[in-house]
């Protein structure tokens, strides 16, 4: 079932309209051709409108879209081989972190990625893409597996934060995160990091280090989400203030590129990317290939130490 | 004894308190009215209960550092307010008061000395400022303080204590922890023991980076050490979490961490760590 955002309103309205007419004009009326062409041009401008002007709220409701495709979504339009592979070899397979290697046009890859699911019974599977401990030793096996056979990794990342229950923390959730950050900055292949729906926090940072940070235009990124930050400024009031702790967070892609975090905005379909995820699968395919190219003209060790330096420059302060 | 009950009780009810101003002051953990002076005097360890009292970064270099050894650096490094930072409060104004109150530029300090006569490069963190959250500069102090261990081949010790990442830097803070770690694997390359010690308390972001990759890992009595904050954890499961959960005990249950260390021993158990570990 499609779900239709306030601000998407507007636009799907005109949209059902238009094919409505379109039905009509099968009767050939010169008329009727008109008005969907007047329309059409009107949906372009007021899509051209409404999508130039989203406020970080808007854009964080985009980033949590229930129709946004996630990790397979791309591996299944990308991948013409996709072998997943399973599991941390301590204690279990986490679910909301997804794994293994594939074939993108002729390029060998490793691909790690958070994984949501689409309704109530995959969400609960998914843990709603939130991941246990497992999850990210699992994606370190997984891309020291890459670095032993020389292959690039992509980590895809859109999770709402690491899971926060009891076993997690039992299992070391903190150690877990912190170990892959730690990894990651001296893995010996290209790692490129791609933001394609919600990055919160260390629960995402956790498959978070690379070479490149790419962020899909409707994404976020922060240190904790709008409703979590508003629930600590704000006691009262709590979550009713998240659209503005999305503010003065500043979260998005645009927000990331002007701090220097974020290297690459890759532009989605009109309407975002949950309104067409072959052509939005198409644009980052290309990108993913792109990228990979150019990391892979170097060596390692400039590789590896553009790559702490990258996270050395990150922050601001007076000396 | 029944170490966990009474830490639990002093969580719920005075979480932030400070040792009060006047001459006594009432135990967090048995609730005995203690002499201040006789407190400072045992490390700030109630001698009744053993309950560890929340010290400051100076009081740390004091216990542990040889005297007339200490020198601090990268004491200048300032916070700036680069989201220019308004919800509740203004995070210009919240900098600003956290420097009145405390008398430190930061959350953290960097320091070298000796310790038993064996040089040291360590960091130190306050709780009371702005909660030792980590920004921008708490990571800079700590990754500068990591690179000077590796040049002047020092151990490196980090005395943590964080309410976690600060989020009035927004994804500046999240990236510390990438810092962070990304220079501790720098200084793993030689052969330094990197020694992270936990105290009351150490979540969120400082645990998931820098506190959690020590090549030893020491923590405090009663200290509450996790990644979520148990608030978000009840809020998340909708039960009530388990007796001692996330305390330093707990964690050394499940492996987390090397020793639980009583303040009183805790310079002579680096010191021999680092013995261990000259070569
Ligand atoms: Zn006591």
């Amino acid at each position: 079932m499609q779900t239709v955002l306030d601000f998407e309103k507007p636009i799907v309205e005109l949209e059902q309209k238009i094919e409505e007419m379109r039905g009509l004009s099968a009767a050939d009326d010169m008329d009727i051709e008109d008005e969907v062409q007047r329309l059409q041009e009107k949906l372009r401008k007021l899509s051209n409108k409404v999508y130039s002007n989203l406020s970080r709220w808007q854009r964080y409701q985009l980033a949590k879209h229930p129709d946004r495709p996630y990790t397979f979504d791309y591996i299944d339009r990308m991948c013409s081989d996709f072998l997943e592979l399973h599991g941390d070899r301590r204690f279990g397979d986490d679910k909301a972190i997804v794994s293994g290697i594939g074939t993108i046009d002729d390029t060998k890859v490793a691909i790690i990625g958070h994984q949501k699911g689409r309704n109530t019974k995959q969400n609960v599977y998914r843990n709603f893409g939130m991941p246990n401990p497992e999850g990210y030793r699992k994606a370190l096996r997984v891309m020291q597996l890459a670095e032993k056979f020389g292959r690039p990794v992509i980590c895809l990342l859109d999770t709402p934060g690491a899971y926060p229950g009891i076993g997690a923390e039992e299992r070391g959730q903190a150690e877990a995160i912190a170990k892959n950050l730690f990894e990651m900055s001296h893995l010996r292949v290209p790692l490129l990091i791609i933001v394609i729906g919600e990055g919160a926090s260390g629960g995402a940072l956790g498959i978070g280090v690379g070479d490149r940070i790419l962020m899909l235009e409707n994404t976020w990124y922060s240190v904790i989400s709008p409703e979590g930050c508003a629930s600590i400024l704000f006691k009262e009031e709590g979550a009713s203030k998240a659209p503005e702790a999305a503010e003065a967070m500043k979260i998005t892609a645009q927000d990331l590129m002007e701090m220097k975090i974020a290297d690459r905005i890759i532009e989605e379909p009109t309407g975002g990317a949950h309104r067409n995820y072959d052509e939005t699968a198409k644009i980052l395919k290309k990108i993913i290939l792109e990228e990979i190219q150019s990391l892979e003209e170097l060596d390692t060790d400039t590789l590896l130490q553009q790559r702490i330096e990258k996270f050395s420059k990150m922050g601001t302060w007076e000396d | 004894m029944d170490w966990f009950r009474r830490v639990k009780k002093s969580i719920l009810s005075s979480e932030k308190k400070q040792i009060p101003d006047g001459l006594w002051v009432k135990c967090d953990g048995c609730e005995e009215i203690i002499y201040k002076k006789e407190l400072a005097n045992n490390q700030h360890v109630c001698h009744k209960c053993d309950y560890h009292f929340r010290i400051g970064s100076q009081q740390y270099i004091d216990m542990l550092l040889d005297e007339g050894s200490v020198e601090e650096f990268n004491q200048h490094i300032k916070s700036v307010d680069p989201l220019d930072f308004k919800a509740s409060k203004k995070y210009s104004d919240q900098l600003k008061n956290a420097r009145h109150k405390t008398g430190m530029e930061e959350a953290v300090r960097s320091v070298t000395g000796t310790i038993n006569s064996m040089p040291l490069t360590m960091a130190v963190m306050d709780f009371s400022f702005i909660g030792g959250s980590m920004g921008s500069v708490v990571g800079e102090k700590i990754a500068r303080a990591t690179d000077k261990a590796r040049e002047n081949k020092t151990p490196l010790v980090i005395i943590s204590s964080s309410g976690g990442a600060r989020m009035m830097e927004g994804a500046y803070s999240l990236m510390q922890m990438a810092k962070t770690s990304a220079r501790l694997k720098l200084f793993a390359e030689e052969n330094l023991p990197f020694i992270s010690l936990l105290t009351h308390p150490t979540t969120g972001g400082v645990t998931a980076s820098f506190a959690m990759l020590g090549d030893f890992i020491l923590a405090e009595p009663g200290a509450l050490i996790g990644f979520a904050g148990p608030r978000v954890i009840k809020q998340t499961i909708g039960q009530d979490l388990p007796e001692g959960f996330q305390r330093a005990e707990f964690l050394l249950d499940k492996g987390f961490v090397d020793r639980v260390v009583d303040r009183h021993h805790l310079k002579q158990e680096l010191t021999t760590i680092i013995e261990f570990c000259r070569t």
